[in-house]
């Protein structure tokens, strides 16, 4: 049992008068990995920007509790972790600087052991005074990850993790992936069998369109 | 809260001593307006009160020019996401007011010796208004442009709409402002000025409160 | 149905009334007008002059409370409901400035001469011009439904500055501002009861007509994005 849950109630999004999904209900209470599904542009995407508190849904809410609290809007940043393919850091500073940055603007304390730890959990240590900008996007991939863990959050949000990522990148997300499973939540938003044979749980998208 | 809106602050000042995105086109925008203002007077002598005036046209647009990069850069990298994962938008908006009150004081300050040197009407006589003035003044261009800034980010046309949607915002602002800066330039006394002193600060009270609280619809897609 | 005469029946006497009545030195009949010094024949412009300006500002409010009701409910039909009243809004604007600057032409010798009043309302032309620049530069209609309420609520926050200050900065021509030394509005003493009558008719005629051209306006664009969507979908 974890002392974190999250929990959508009748979501339902539309862009204009597009519908992405409707009526979506479900509740995330167990520590464990549970898995988004859809096909390209059914809004998995909308669906974990949602559920990570940037995008708005068009009615309907998200609950995410603490200790029997609901966290409060503006704190929920620093229980989120995310990684996803359009996430961009910033080119202009080093790997090294822009998790110093992160950390001050969170105001979390920034815990060097970790970090190191990281860097060479995702094979950057070496790099990690080069500008981002310089990087490979397997690499961009990678930082993003100890971006999303630097902070230790609770809930970890994954769209499509693997996108870009080598064999070996793939094994070391693998990896990280089932530790944090044990501490906390993960959504992974995939196509890739891979991704999703990992998750205990899947909610399918194109179950909650309900075409008329 | 302070402290994190600060280590925001200072992320965009580390990024701009970088990339100089906006201080490079701001220095040369003044000089540009300042010398087509300079070649199209010639000889002629011309009055305080067209001084003021020109002296608030070149902080407007210049401020046009500079105070949209806090926002439009994050948007354009598609570091606004990233920016949404670390900061509550408080933060956000507070973090980016900061960047902005700094550089338009620092622009506006070039501006105001500038013209101190280079136009014979423009002499500060009543140093203290002036101050008060300049202060409240700028404090109100940065948070009118921040929030403004903050829309057109969000929308797709970027440069041209900014000072479309700024100017008639920033209207009362300035024509209070030019007015303030000719008082000084006549060496006016507090008592004469304190109807325009109240419009700036209320301006700046108003546009503060209705920002903070409008900007977390603007943040959230 | 019966209203629509009425208002028909109203606008065409107030038209009629308000050009055709002449204006005597001396009003005995019901149907005449008071000379009033410094305007005289040019006075009649008063009943489509004033209702219009209303209508720029009662638009430009309808505008701001259904801004803040669009990012209440986050329902696009409030957002229909106040692109409608800008739509209307600007259409009035655009009167009220060329039937003030004819009006100016021939009371004050000028057509603009930047009294507070002229500022305000060139002010308000411009937050609609810009206003309208926003939203087409938007193609989501969710974000630009937010961005542009955003945006009008924000420019309503300007408006006390521009109602209550720059009459006072300013030099005004307007009857009210704070150097006319005729003092108080035109309306109260200067017009003999029919005129005010006549003026009075005429601004309720016009504001039923807004609302009335209001109410096709945006269930019209309600009903244009609902055919929009079920095309999309087949």
């Amino acid at each position: 049992m974890s002392n974190y849950s999250l929990q959508a109630i009748n979501l339902n999004k539309t862009f204009g008068r597009r519908l992405i999904f409707k009526d979506l209900n479900f509740k995330i209470e167990e520590n464990g990995i549970t898995g988004i599904s859809g096909a390209n542009g059914s809004g998995k995407s909308t669906l974990v920007k949602i559920l990570a508190g940037v995008n708005s849904p068009t009615s309907g809410k998200v609950i995410h509790i603490e200790n029997g609290k609901e966290i409060l809007p503006e704190k929920l940043h620093n229980y989120i972790g995310f990684v996803s393919p359009y996430l961009v850091l910033y080119e202009e500073f080093s790997a090294w600087e822009n998790l110093t940055h992160f950390a001050k603007i969170r105001g979390v304390k920034f815990n060097n052991e970790k970090i190191e730890y990281l860097l060479n959990q995702f094979l950057l240590f070496d790099r990690r005074n080069d500008y981002v900008k310089t990087y490979s996007s397997g690499m961009k991939q990678r930082l993003k990850f100890i971006f999303a863990l630097m902070h230790s959050p609770k809930l970890i949000i994954l769209d499509e993790p693997t996108s870009n990522l080598d064999a070996e990148g793939k094994d070391s997300v693998y990896k990280i992936i089932d530790e944090e499973s044990k501490s906390g939540i993960v959504i992974i938003a995939s196509n890739e069998k891979s991704d999703l044979a990992l998750c205990s749980k899947e909610i399918k998208l194109e179950e909650f369109k309900n075409h008329k | 809260m302070s402290s994190k809106a600060y280590a925001l602050y200072k992320k965009d000042l580390n990024s701009e001593l970088r990339t100089r995105y906006a201080v490079n086109s701001l220095v040369m925008f003044i000089i540009v307006a300042i010398s087509v203002i300079l070649f199209s007077i010639g000889n002629e002598k011309i009055t305080q009160s067209l001084t003021s005036g020109l002296f608030w046209v070149v902080i407007f647009f210049s401020a046009m020019s500079g105070l949209s990069r806090a926002f439009v850069a994050e948007e354009e990298r598609g570091t606004s996401l990233t920016l949404h994962l670390i900061a509550s938008p408080s933060t956000v908006f507070s973090g980016k007011l900061i960047f902005n009150l700094i550089l338009v004081f620092c622009m506006n300050t070039i501006v105001a010796v500038l013209f101190s040197i280079l136009f014979e009407a423009f002499i500060i006589r009543n140093f203290a208004l002036f101050a008060v003035a300049f202060v409240f003044g700028n404090i109100g261009l940065a948070v009118a442009s921040t929030i403004i800034a903050a829309i057109i980010s969000k929308a797709g046309a970027k440069g041209t709409l900014y000072p479309v949607l700024s100017f008639p915002i920033l209207l009362p602002l300035i024509l209070t402002c030019v007015q303030l800066t000719l008082l000084s330039n006549q060496g006016a006394d507090f008592e004469a000025a304190k109807f325009e002193l109240a419009i700036v600060f209320c301006y700046d009270v108003i546009m503060l409160t209705g920002s903070y609280m409008l900007f977390d619809f603007v943040w959230k897609d | 149905m019966v209203w629509k005469i009425f208002l028909f029946v109203l606008l065409a006497f107030v038209s009629i009334a308000g050009i055709a009545f002449p204006i005597v030195p001396v009003p005995h009949a019901w149907y005449e007008f008071p000379l009033i010094p410094g305007l005289k024949e040019n006075a009649k412009i008063i009943f489509f002059h004033v209702p219009t300006a209303w209508l720029s500002a009662v638009a430009f409010m309808m505008n701001t409370i259904y801004s803040i009701k669009y990012l209440r409910k986050k329902n696009l039909d409030d957002d229909a409901k106040s692109y409608a009243a800008a739509q209307l809004g600007i259409i009035f604007c655009v009167l009220a400035t060329v039937t003030g600057a004819v009006w100016a032409k021939f009371a004050w010798g000028s057509f603009w001469s930047w009294d507070p009043r002229q500022t305000s309302i060139f002010a308000l032309l411009l937050i609609y011009g810009a206003w309208f620049a926003l939203r087409s530069s938007i193609e989501s209609e969710e974000k630009r439904a937010t961005l542009s309420s955003v945006y009008a609520i924000i420019a309503f926050l300007t408006v006390p500055f521009f109602v209550f200050i720059m009459p006072r900065i300013m030099s005004g021509l307007h009857p009210g501002s704070a150097d006319d030394t005729n003092a108080g509005p035109v309306i109260n003493f200067k017009m003999n009861g029919n005129m005010q009558l006549i003026f009075f008719l005429s601004l309720i005629g016009f504001t039923i007509l807004y609302f009335w051209m209001w109410s096709i306006g945006y269930r019209s664009l309600i009903l244009k994005d609902k055919i929009n969507k079920q095309s999309i979908k087949e």
